[in-house]
């Protein structure tokens, strides 16, 4: 601009830049494994606690990574009996039991036609690496229904890269609905006691109706099986973050 | 109508042969089944050898996968795989390609020529 004294123009100073605290926002979100939590019922909390620390434990030499049920994990193992003394298995997490240090998960993959599942423990001073290749959730907490669909669903190639994650703040849900198998199935997965969303049930219509038959709607409101765990996984979350700090 | 695949092996199981014999591979009217089991209890695991009846005949077979789930870390296959083998210990057939548990391996001195010509290891 042209300045009218013959000075030269005012200072601006630059714009002030806006300061995003990503520390506190990461910590509003943080993943607490579910063998963590205790289960309801009348065991001394005594028995938890050396358990967790035992947990912590081996999680300080080994790194058990975050990981969900329709996860695709790459796992190897120690095996006297194998070449190499040690033995890769790639497979979609499909469930995710027990508690404490006997917490296992199922991997399931199709090689050569033939649908291999392998329940492995977490905690099993046997497995060598645990590695995560594919995250995304899918719509249910069970894919046991897996078994009865059709097998490419199941499928995964052995030597997949694993893909890369941008944000380091969301997961994302795949909402793959799969295809069945011709019945018979192993359970009746239409049931709305198996809940599940993930299948496209090509089912006639007074086959879902009759299905529905089974519908127990007063379970929701069932008080006796409350089971608030919020506070719970506040205590569990500190003492794990003042462990692992150690 | 059809009764579902039971779990661990016994007498009266439908299995599936695994190997590229011929005895196992051409179709018939009736499907492969055991008609015992060489075991104390009369449920066949995995490395248990069994009796089969294939096309009206009598062979012998060894268990390399069943559906009913074992101990952690053991692979649980979505068939009864079944490989078949003489009285002396020699298999039929020439090649593997279904996935075998490694655990087989233990039994190196009686499974030797089954573990060899076996392709995938799980």
């Amino acid at each position: 601009r042209v300045s009218s004294d013959g000075k030269p123009p005012k200072f601006q100073p630059p714009p002030k830049p806006v300061i995003i605290d990503r520390k506190t926002q990461k910590e509003e979100r943080r993943f607490l494994s579910p063998e963590f939590i205790p289960p309801r019922g009348r065991t001394d909390p005594l028995k938890y606690y050396i358990e967790r620390k035992d947990m912590i434990q081996r999680r300080k030499v080994f790194n058990i990574p975050e990981f969900y049920v329709g996860h695709v994990l790459a796992v190897t193992t120690a095996d006297p009996y194998a070449s190499a003394k040690s033995n890769r298995f790639v497979g979609i997490c499909i469930q995710r039991g027990g508690k404490g240090l006997g917490a296992t998960f199922v991997l399931r993959n199709v090689i050569e036609d033939q649908g291999v599942e392998i329940c492995y423990e977490l905690y099993s001073p046997r497995i060598q690496a645990i590695e995560v290749l594919k995250l995304e959730k899918r719509l249910d907490d069970n894919l046991m229904y897996l078994r009865d669909a059709l097998p490419e669903y199941s499928t995964f190639d052995v030597n997949m890269k694993p893909v890369s994650r941008m944000d380091h703040e969301e997961i994302p849900v795949n909402k793959l609905q799969v295809r069945m198998k011709p019945k018979p199935w192993s359970k009746r997965w239409e049931r709305p006691k198996y809940n599940i969303k993930g299948i496209k049930f090509e089912l006639p219509e007074h086959k879902m109706k009759a299905a529905q038959k089974w519908t127990q709607p007063w379970l929701e409101f069932d008080m006796l099986r409350e089971y608030d765990t919020s506070k719970i996984e506040e205590k569990i979350r500190k003492e794990l973050s003042e462990e692992l700090e150690k | 109508s059809v009764t579902g695949a039971c779990q661990a092996i016994q007498k009266l199981t439908r299995v599936r042969v695994v190997d590229n014999s011929t005895l196992g591979n051409t179709p018939y009217h009736r499907p492969p089944k055991c008609i015992h089991v060489y075991n104390k209890t009369g449920v066949g695991k995995v490395g248990d050898k069994i009796l089969l009846a294939i096309k009206g005949e009598k062979k012998k077979a060894l268990i390399v996968g069943h559906k009913m789930p074992g101990s952690s870390m053991t692979p649980r296959f979505d068939s009864n795989n079944v490989v078949l083998i003489e009285d002396n210990g020699n298999p039929i057939g020439t090649r593997i390609k279904t996935p075998i548990p490694y655990t087989l391996r233990k039994r190196e001195g009686e499974f030797s020529k089954v573990l060899a010509i076996a392709r995938n290891f799980v």
